[in-house]
């Protein structure tokens, strides 16, 4: 479990979270955990069947959600302790997240989406340490193979080019930590090892966790980690919130 | 804040269809608010600068805007007459420096004919100071010259030269054409703008002759009983040699030194009935003509006899004083006048007072342009807001990248705002070409000159108040958007 050798000069693991439970407003608890954690460098794999807290793990891990109970805490930094805007700010700076699909802003270029999170926040393009955020957002295109479409509208790429460029804007300026929401359930089998060999590759390179969520269980082989959501969420109201 | 502000404008741009309309909506109405209270000041502005330079208009004891509106801008009647020895006596007031006669007289198809001097158009001011100036040809001077308006000249296509005829009362195409008494076009004024380029002006003298002339005219086959012992009726006789025949009859016209002759007594004081006028008459040419047309009929036919034109009452006369600080006491003077009641106003002040009465009406203009712009950005909330479920992803997509929930609110109120920038902008502009394509057309239809000129504060006001409410409005959807982002979290419903 604490086999992962960082790569940053921190120790701290990228996740780990002390008895965390959480609830929608005043509904039963969705999320219950005991402890959790997960180490830098690690590509783990999340799994568990529809409703067993995937979503809501995933919005406490990337500070959307503030858990009712317990530590979250990410990269050392305990989210729990943080307001809402400090939360959001940790996450411009440290973390980058894909959806399932449609991760693109549709008025954006393909360039303007890779940028977006140095656009937005100071502190993240201050990861780049001076380096051009175009050229930057040019090398991640090469690297998932997307250079061809970087000036196209968005509209215009597959489903697999988009998600490609999903991953490139969650690991521009070098995040600590990627978030993938089931990123490949809209891509062919074919496509879909392909786009996880990128996926690693591009982590690997800047050094980022990553933390990979999927009910679909092929995938397991290919990461580092896998760790299943049913054993170690033992809130029971689970299922009748989450679809 | 600066990449917000782009990505604002980028959202706008890929709803350009939406954007538009929204735009033109909110444009529509600004155009509306700003073209009225541009139109409003120019109208008001047009409407101020009728008159200037003139310290007071006196008339006959009546009200004060009857006699601004028959004076000054040719409306209704003149509120009576003034005797011309009255208005001898107040030009030699020692505070009047100029004074101009105004004599309203009938009409040439519908346009005022006007008796006046040629102080009229050395003396008479209009907007900042501008000058009554000829476009061709020079200030009536003879019983029979004419000077028309730039608008009478264009409208009937009169050109310096041209005989016209004038008509008996103030409607046109009337009955009873003088045309005993036939004018000659000897000057066109160039456009003021204002009430001058619908009037006709003649001499004092001729609008004189033209209503003896109007009087003999029913018997033109023999010699009117009035006219004939001076030997002057031919010219009273209608066609083509009158005119000729004048120049004999213009020499004594003129309040020189051939009027004294007529009058067996030369100096004012048996003349006049007043006891206290003689002192007020320094002027030793002008009395002798004046005071026996005004006082006995025994005078006016002998006047008549001698057919010297001299009028004998005016409707109205135009003072400048020597100092404008004496025009209140001068004012109070004419008002307490004992030997005819007199009503003296201020233009400056009357014309405010009108535009009291008329400025009511703007009232409701404003409140349909007020409306129109609640009409404007309601669309616009109806545009942000009905779009905010089909963006829900976007917003979770910012979430993701780290946007928080305030960045979110001011994405949207930046996209409101911006909407309604443009709306001012473009509005503002519809202003500026609908007045320079249309200056000509309004001109033209309500004689009305709006000058292109700066937005005026009430203006700015008008825009920062769009503005501010169009931004203010901006927060509805945003915080919308604020609540569907906290409970979508990064998990839209899409």
């Amino acid at each position: 479990m604490t086999a992962g050798i960082s790569p940053s000069a921190t120790t701290a693991p990228a996740v780990e979270l002390h008895d965390v439970r959480f609830a929608y407003g005043a509904g039963p608890d969705v999320v219950a955990i005991s402890h959790l954690a997960i180490p830098r460098g690690e590509t783990v794999f999340l799994h568990g069947p529809s409703g067993s807290g995937k979503t809501t793990l995933l919005g406490l891990l990337a500070g959307v959600l503030r858990a009712t109970q317990g530590r979250v805490q990410i990269l050392g930094t305990d989210l729990t302790r943080l307001s809402n805007g400090e939360r959001d700010a940790f996450r411009a700076r440290h973390l980058g997240y894909v959806f399932q699909q449609f991760n693109l802003i549709p008025y954006l270029s393909v360039r303007e989406n890779i940028l977006l999170p140095v656009r937005l926040d100071a502190a993240r393009r201050a990861r780049l340490q001076g380096a051009d955020p175009v050229r930057a957002a040019n090398a991640l295109a090469a690297e998932l193979d997307i250079a061809q479409a970087l000036d196209k509208p968005v509209t215009q790429l597959s489903v697999g080019q988009q998600q490609r460029v999903a991953v490139a804007r969650s690991l521009i300026a070098s995040p600590e930590m990627v978030i993938c929401d089931e990123p490949t359930s809209a891509l062919d089998s074919d496509r879909r090892e392909r786009f996880l060999q990128l996926l690693f590759a591009s982590c690997r390179k800047a050094g980022a966790t990553l933390v990979f969520v999927s009910h679909d269980m092929s995938l397991q082989p290919l990461f580092s980690r896998a760790i299943s959501l049913p054993e170690v969420n033992t809130a029971s109201a689970v299922a009748l919130v989450e679809n | 804040m600066g990449s917000i502000l782009r990505l604002a404008l980028q959202s706008l741009r890929s709803r350009a269809f939406t954007s538009l309309l929204t735009v033109a909506s909110i444009a529509l109405s600004v155009t509306l608010l700003v073209g009225i209270e541009h139109v409003r000041a120019g109208v008001r502005e047009s409407f101020a600068g009728t008159i200037r330079g003139v310290d007071l208009i006196v008339g006959a004891r009546g009200g004060t805007l009857q006699i601004l509106l028959s004076t000054v801008f040719g409306i209704g009647a003149p509120s009576g007459a003034v005797s011309w020895e009255t208005y001898e006596r107040w030009s030699a007031h020692p505070a009047v420096s100029w004074t101009i006669p105004y004599a309203l007289g009938d009409s040439h198809r519908g346009y005022r004919v006007i008796g006046t001097t040629n102080a009229f158009y050395e003396r008479y001011r209009f907007r900042q100071d501008g000058r009554v100036t000829f476009a061709t040809g020079a200030p009536a001077s003879g019983e029979t010259d004419v000077v028309i308006g730039a608008e009478v000249a264009e409208r009937l296509r009169y050109k310096v030269g041209d005989p016209i005829v004038v008509t008996h009362g103030l409607q046109g195409g009337g009955i009873s054409d003088h045309e005993a008494h036939p004018f000659t076009i000897v000057g066109v004024l160039n456009r003021t703008f204002t009430p001058i380029d619908r009037a006709i002006y003649v001499t004092l003298e001729g609008l004189e002759a033209m209503h003896e002339d109007f009087e003999a005219a029913p018997t033109p086959a023999t010699p009117p009983a009035i006219g004939t012992p001076s030997g002057d009726a031919p010219p009273a006789m209608p066609g083509a040699e009158a005119p000729p025949t004048m120049p004999g009859a213009t020499p004594p016209v003129m309040p020189g030194a051939e009027a004294p002759p007529v009058m067996p007594g030369a100096e004012a004081p048996p003349v006049m009935p007043g006891a206290e006028a003689p002192p007020a008459m320094p002027g030793a040419e002008a009395p002798p003509p004046v005071a026996p047309a005004a006082s006995t009929d025994s005078a006016e036919e002998e006047d008549h006899a001698e057919h010297d034109h001299e009028p004998s009452q005016i409707s109205a006369f135009f003072v400048g004083t020597k100092n404008r600080f004496e025009a209140l006491q001068l004012q109070r003077e004419l008002n307490t006048d004992f030997t005819e009641p007199l009503t003296a106003i201020i233009p400056g002040v009357s014309l405010g007072e009108l535009w009291q009465n008329i400025a009511s009406a703007e009232v409701g203009l404003r409140i349909v342009a007020a409306f129109a712009v609640a009409i404007g950005l309601t669309g616009m909330l109806v545009a942000l807001y009905s779009s905010l479920d089909a963006r829900r992803r976007e917003m979770a997509i910012l979430r993701a990248v780290g946007a928080g929930p305030r960045t979110i609110v001011s994405l949207l109120v930046f996209e409101s705002a911006l909407l309604a920038l443009i709306g001012c902008v473009v509005g503002v502009a519809l202003v500026y070409v609908i007045l320079a394509l249309g200056q000509g057309a309004i001109e033209a239809r309500s004689g009305v000159h709006l000058t292109l000129r700066a937005l005026g504060a009430t203006e700015w006001k008008y825009l920062a108040l769009v503005l501010v409410s169009g931004t203010l409005i901006g927060f509805v959807p945003a915080l919308k958007a604020y609540r569907n982002s906290l409970s979508d979290g990064l998990a839209p419903r899409s």
